[in-house]
């Protein structure tokens, strides 16, 4: 016998569920009165938040192509100057006009998700270099058993993202696109799937 | 929050042998929300082990008190009364204050209060049935609830959720988020689950099941579960290294 490690074991993933909004944004399911917003909703800035102003927009496909109705996304990303609003960014203070996290539920029609934001700026990897900008996605829904994690990457910062140490790495180039939002004028498009021929690239993080 | 430094290091790497896989055709809606291809690994960067900090300020006074938070005055859900409490922890056992814990369930008569849920089990309307909290600087945290139903639901043509709460859990880092569900000690209908079976790891669903605490009850008011959750460790700032350019 050895001395026990200690270590305690990571409370096991269960799926969110088909009623994660009730618990996580209970005024979109029509429950009003408990609290005065959801958390995480609403749009990311305010006036004075400094940056560049985007909207990401976006579905989550099944395997079938079919847009899930039911799904929560939530997004964690530095601010324009490429610092993050937490107590573990030493390098320097975020904008403390802006939180750096959102949650929106799909629209209960479309499935689209909708964050008003602004650009990231960058941050580095481990060993110093500088990652492209991009934005940390969280998917959980109903027959997601644990929850996926991916960034989103953008069309305009071509060579940022040619130097990504993530990015880099993969070696199934053919994949790298499912990690690039599509900007066209302020909106970028990042759509994810679940499967398929574009299944989009998740992280072990 | 205590007023230790903040943490700067990555995470432990996931045990995902314990978790449940993505593809669990038993529980049918996976086979076609799950992705296929590998994963890809790497160490936790500064994107991964940062989070937002959720204050205080945005917990309303009742918001653990779930036989409160929707009744009308005078009022309260039918059910039997409960207190959940226990500990956000890491994996190496340092209490997680200021975590974010945020919980849903059924009424008891295991009917959801939500548009989409077609069970026949009536709406009790003075139950929201969710609720939050944050955790003191010792990860503890309590709210009051009634015990939910077990309700059926469309997958195999009987099967049935046994009672259990939903927990949606914030750490420190992003890398950290985690959504779970609690279990009830002696519910036979846990082993008959098919969500509960997407875990492949009899103890760690054993972890999820939350004993009864009679030291924790409230005489005469209501009987207490301990329910802890245990997210992620960090790696050690001793020992932390500077991984070469690859
Ligand atoms: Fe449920």
């Amino acid at each position: 016998m050895v001395q026990p490690l200690g270590y305690l074991k990571e409370t096991a993933s269960q799926t969110a569920g088909p009623y994660v909004h009730i618990g996580c944004t209970p005024n979109f399911t029509g429950i009003h009165g408990v609290y005065e917003t959801d958390l995480g909703s609403g749009s990311m800035i305010n006036d004075q938040t400094r940056g560049e102003r985007i909207t990401i927009r976006g579905h989550v496909y099944d395997g079938a192509g079919t847009a899930l109705k039911d799904a929560l996304i939530e997004i964690w990303q530095a601010d324009a100057e490429g610092l993050y609003n937490s107590p573990s960014e030493i390098r320097g203070k975020a904008d403390p006009n802006f939180f750096g996290w959102a949650r929106c539920p799909g629209d209960m029609a479309t499935g689209e998700f909708v964050f008003e934001t602004i650009k990231p700026g960058r941050v580095p990897f481990r060993d110093g270099r500088l990652m492209a900008p991009h934005v940390n996605f969280w998917i959980v829904a109903r027959g997601i058993n644990i929850g996926l994690n991916t960034r989103m990457y953008f069309s305009d910062e071509e060579a940022a993202n040619g130097e990504d140490p993530i990015l880099s790495r993969i070696e199934h180039r053919v994949r790298v696109p499912t990690l690039i939002g599509k900007r066209e004028g302020d909106t970028v498009t990042f759509d994810i799937h679940l499967q398929g021929d574009n299944e989009t690239i998740f992280f072990d993080v | 929050m205590k007023n230790t430094p903040p943490e700067t290091t990555p995470f432990f790497a996931r045990d995902r042998d314990m978790h449940p896989p993505a593809y669990t055709p038993w529980y049918k809606t996976t086979v076609l929300r799950s992705p296929q291809r590998a994963l890809i690994s790497f160490e936790g960067t500064i994107s991964e082990i940062t989070g937002p900090v959720f204050g205080h300020s945005i917990i309303n006074e009742f918001d653990n008190d779930l036989l409160a938070n929707y009744a009308k005055p005078g009022e309260g859900p039918i059910g039997e009364r409960i207190l959940v409490h226990g500990r956000a922890l890491d994996e190496r056992g340092i209490g997680i204050g200021g975590a974010l814990v945020e919980f849903w369930q059924a009424n008891a008569g295991g009917r959801y209060r939500h548009k989409k849920e077609t069970y026949l089990a009536p709406l009790d309307p003075n139950f929201g049935g969710f609720g939050r909290t944050i955790t003191d600087e010792n990860g503890f945290y309590w709210f009051k609830t009634v015990r939910p139903g077990a309700y059926p639901w469309p997958n195999g043509v009987n099967d049935w959720r046994p009672a259990h709460i939903h927990f949606s859990v914030f750490g420190h880092g992003f890398a950290q988020r985690l959504i779970t569900q609690m279990y009830f000690e002696g519910d036979p209908m846990i082993w008959k689950c098919p969500i509960v079976k997407t875990i492949p790891d009899e103890e760690a669903i054993k972890r999820l099941i939350a004993p009864l605490d009679m030291n924790a009850t409230i005489p005469h008011d209501m009987r207490a579960y301990k329910f802890d959750i245990v997210l992620r460790g960090r790696r050690s700032t001793l020992f932390e290294n500077r991984m070469e350019g690859n």
